[in-house]
């Protein structure tokens, strides 16, 4: 079979030098399914010279990772029916006898996996797994000096004390350690190219820079090529030479990064770009005419003082929120930044009184509130799990009204439609269930149910980070019209600072269950006080890929600085 | 980490735990016997006795003395021991004293003792049978899940745990023993009396508790096999070009085996106080018969005691099965 030869990409225009290190060929991938057959990738072809660093870049459903797993042939015995050819290091992946497979798989092309907790194997210590991966590769290699090699790339990919370290267990290990950890193991086995599948997705901005920077340094280093996964721009953008954006299985556009970033092409690419947020563009004010919606000029609506939150008891005792206080003016957004534990969703909770402080208050038209209250609704982070499967999207919406037993049913009925049809679904799909809808149409829901009582703040905790970034977009501007039509103050709880800034008219930064820094939007972002703020801007992946490499020099020079400490 | 000494911490809190629910188990046997119908005293003492007898039998079993107070007797024997007065001559019962058999004024302790032997060889001959046929039987199914191998092995271990024990027993013993005439009929002989004779004895009892017990093993160790085979650090280590084989027996099984060891512990546990149909099947003078002699003539010492011993077990085996899962996943924290 002749795969087709795809037209008008710089790749591929000039033909292949003899040692190219991966050759992709018109790859088809269909998963059959109960009735019909999925094509997850649909007549891709590329390649990868030694040494060379290419970004694979797609939304949900683009094929990305299934590319990935192709190129160490993981698709074998899963039912997978793959066409086209995938060559590695001059073997044919799709003919490979076993033991060609096994010594690719690590030898040649090692793969870094996008959550490293679960990646790791739970019962076995760091070191005695990445000594089990090398020993595969060089059986002759004795188990001590195997052991003593999981203790050399451990220490090389920068794990304090690694000699110990490497007798911990994965669950010992951090996020970002347990990633430097998979990377060990990869390194471990000295391969040629490195595939690593959305490494930073599970990680926090600052550690993700970290990780970024690592994979670049190996790079330069021991002149290993890279095939980099993932759904943000950002992070391919500083990372690699050549990018690939997918869609729907196919390749939309190709090219160095520079170029695709800069100038694309395709309309896809553009609407991608488009819509990612950036953390250095100044918001663009929403029209807002019956509502102020600076901090100074709308009455305080919520306000909590000195609110504390603690979990467990005595020994296992955590403090979440650490005294915080903080206003929401009606009509405004309130922007809540901050990375993993530190305490964000804790205090969002509490703002709508979902959880009870440990001490201090929260004020709710200057009377202090004990209870939940029908005008402070929430929407929550996860789409899925929020909403009851075996309830349609319709009673979802309803529960609210008819918990409040104030309306006849047909009056439930209607407003319900009439919420649906207000965040942008049809009123007819009443009567469908979850799984039915993509994960911003769920979004929606989870909106629509929100607004059921009609409150007068809802505090929305990470209500995009689930998204793909077109539909990230969409749901932000849903959340901004209904903030503008309805005059609803927000809080928006986000890991995502980019997103904060575009939605928020002031900003609070937490770190560690305390504000760190707090003011209007732009001042935070464009002149931060705290060097903590400072870091994590820092961290941020920015597109332009010149603008990237200077970041990635001025982290270097302030390595033992500012950052190193912040991280911690 | 910041506590030193976790393993003795959770002993303490083990042993009380059992100490109480030891008690608790007593108390409620007390309580029970009274609501059980027929006269001990009457039992003991036979069918032709005269009521002044029975109130003498009565006397001397301490059986006229208030509930409470019988209770509170059983208790002092147990921590210090008491002293019986059987008509003129006077018994002394050492400390662990479980009381005196209605039926033949032998101590519970002495009877018990002489039961456990034989339990303790049945059940954990049986165990290596279950975990040897089990976990075999449910990792291959696991590997050849979807194929004709793990379609038979389905029927098989579905039809084992259809099967009652009394029914594998006897077909095991009318099949091996009557018509192959491999081996003559089992009867017990200790293990300290002459071991070969023990083991070849066993072998059928066993084989039929073992097959049993082994069918549910099978499930057990397929479905966790099969959801560990699931998880992500399975494909970790096959993206690194590790052997199926070495995934299998070093990653997977380690994962899947943590449940199958725990189970196996309780399920040791409550067979200590005797798998009572298979040693009523093949006359295994265990603690199952012992149980089952005392129920039906109202031996109130010796349920009590049987009884206490399989507590006893249970909780013990409950603990060890607790440390063997923390020592298999160090993530599970002893608290």
């Amino acid at each position: 079979m002749t795969p087709e030869q795809p037209t008008g990409s710089a790749a591929e225009a000039d033909p292949a030098p003899a040692e190219s290190l991966i050759d992709v060929q018109g790859l088809t991938v269909d998963f059959p399914t109960g009735e019909e057959t999925v094509r997850a990738v649909d007549d891709l072809s590329f390649r990868l010279t030694a040494g060379q660093a290419l970004g694979i870049v797609g939304e949900s459903g683009s094929g990305k990772s299934t590319v990935a797993a192709a190129l160490l042939g993981l698709h074998r015995g899963t039912g997978a029916r793959l066409t086209g050819t995938v060559r590695v290091g001059g073997i044919d992946v799709g003919t490979a006898s076993v033991r060609e497979l096994h010594r690719l798989r690590g030898g040649t092309a090692a793969m870094v996996f996008q959550d490293p907790l679960s990646s790791l194997d739970p019962y076995m210590a760091i070191g005695d797994q990445i000594a089990e991966v090398h020993r595969t590769h060089a059986p002759h290699v004795s188990r001590r000096s195997a052991r003593e090699r999981a203790v050399a790339v451990l220490d090389r990919v920068g794990i304090p004390d690694a000699a110990r370290r490497s007798r911990s267990r994965p669950h010992e290990f951090s996020g970002g350690m347990r990633q430097r950890a998979l990377i060990a193991m990869a390194l471990a086995c000295d391969p040629r190219v490195l595939v690593a599948d959305e490494p930073t997705t599970a990680l926090d901005v600052t550690v993700q820079a970290q990780i970024l920077d690592l994979l670049h340094d190996l790079r330069t280093e021991t002149g290993m090529g890279l095939v980099l996964v993932s759904h943000d721009l950002g992070v391919v953008a500083g990372s690699v030479e050549d990018m690939l954006v997918m869609r729907g299985g196919r390749a939309v556009e190709r090219g160095p990064v520079g170029t695709v970033l800069s100038a694309p092409q395709r309309p896809y690419t553009r609407e991608l770009l488009a819509a990612v947020p950036r953390v250095e563009t100044r918001r663009v004010p929403v029209a807002s005419t019956a509502v102020p919606s600076s901090a100074s000029g709308g009455d305080v609506l919520l306000e909590a003082v000195e609110v504390r939150r603690e979990f467990g008891r005595r020994k296992d005792r955590t403090v979440a929120v650490d005294g915080v206080s903080l206003t929401v003016a009606q009509g405004e957004t309130l922007g809540v930044v901050g990375e993993s534990g530190s305490g964000k969703t804790t205090l969002g909770r509490m703002l709508v009184r979902l959880l009870e402080p440990s001490g201090g208050s929260v004020r709710y038209g200057g009377r202090e509130l004990t209870g939940i209250h029908s005008d402070l609704q929430m929407v929550f982070q996860d789409p899925v799990s929020s909403l009851n499967p075996r309830r349609s999207i319709g009673e979802s919406v309803a529960d609210p009204l008819r918990a409040a037993g104030t309306l006849t049913d047909a009056e439930i009925t209607r407003r319900a439609r009439e919420l649906l049809e207000r965040v942008g679904l049809d009123p007819r799909w009443y009567h469908r269930y979850p799984h039915e809808f993509s994960g911003g149409q769920r979004q929606r829901v989870g909106i629509a149910r929100a607004l059921a009582p009609g409150p007068k703040l809802v505090v929305c905790d990470e209500p995009v980070s689930a998204l793909d970034v077109t539909t990230q977009a969409q749901v932000l501007d849903l959340l901004a019209e209904l903030q503008r039509d309805l005059g609803l103050a927000l809080v928006l709880i986000a890991h995502d600072l980019a997103v904060v800034r575009h939605a928020s008219d002031r900003v609070v930064v937490m770190r560690q269950g305390t504000v760190v820094e707090e003011g209007p939007a732009d001042t935070v972002y464009d002149a931060p006080q705290n060097p903590y703020t400072k870091a994590l801007l820092a961290a941020v992946p920015v597109l332009d890929p010149a603008e990237a490499a200077l970041r990635r020099a001025a982290r270097r020079s302030a390595d033992s600085g500012v950052l190193r400490a912040a991280a911690r | 980490m910041t506590d030193r000494f976790p393993g003795v911490r959770f002993a303490a809190k083990r042993l009380l735990g059992a100490v109480l629910v030891l008690l608790v188990l007593s108390a409620a046997l007390y309580a029970l016997f009274y609501l059980v119908p027929g006269d001990p005293a009457q039992l003991a003492c036979g069918e032709r006795c005269s009521p002044a007898q029975v109130a003498q039998v009565r006397g001397q079993l301490g059986l006229d003395e208030p509930a409470f107070a019988q209770y509170l007797h059983f208790l002092q024997g147990l921590f210090a021991g008491r002293d019986y007065s059987a008509g003129t001559s006077l018994q002394h019962c050492a400390a662990p004293c479980l009381g005196l058999s209605h039926q033949n004024d032998q101590q519970v302790t002495t009877l018990i003792l002489a039961g456990l032997p034989a339990t303790a060889s049945l059940a954990f001959g049986a165990m290596v049978v279950w975990l040897a046929l089990g976990v075999g039987t449910g990792l291959l199914s696991a590997l050849r899940r979807g194929g004709a191998t793990e379609r038979v092995l389905t029927v098989l271990t579905l039809a084992g745990t259809g099967t009652p024990v009394f029914i594998l027993g006897l077909l095991l013993l009318m099949a091996v023993c009557a018509y192959l005439q491999w081996l003559p009929f089992p009867s017990y002989v200790p293990l300290s009396q002459d071991p070969e004779q023990w083991a070849w004895n066993m072998l059928l009892p066993w084989l039929t508790l073992g097959l049993f017990e082994s069918a549910k093993y099978a499930r057990l160790t397929r479905s966790s096999t099969l959801e560990v085979l699931a998880e992500d650090h399975i494909r970790t280590f096959r993206a690194y070009g590790v052997s199926e084989r070495a995934v299998v027996t070093r990653h997977a099984l380690r994962g899947a085996l943590p449940p199958v060891i725990a189970l196996s512990a309780l399920d040791l546990g409550s067979m200590m106080g005797g798998a009572m149909l298979t040693e009523q099947l093949f006359g295994i003078p265990g603690l199952g018969r012992l149980l089952i002699e005392s129920v039906r003539s109202v031996d109130l010492p010796v349920v009590v005691g049987v009884v206490l011993v399989i507590g006893t077990a249970v909780v013990l085996a409950n603990a060890l099965a607790d440390v063997l899962y923390a020592l298999a996943d160090r993530r599970v924290v002893l608290s």
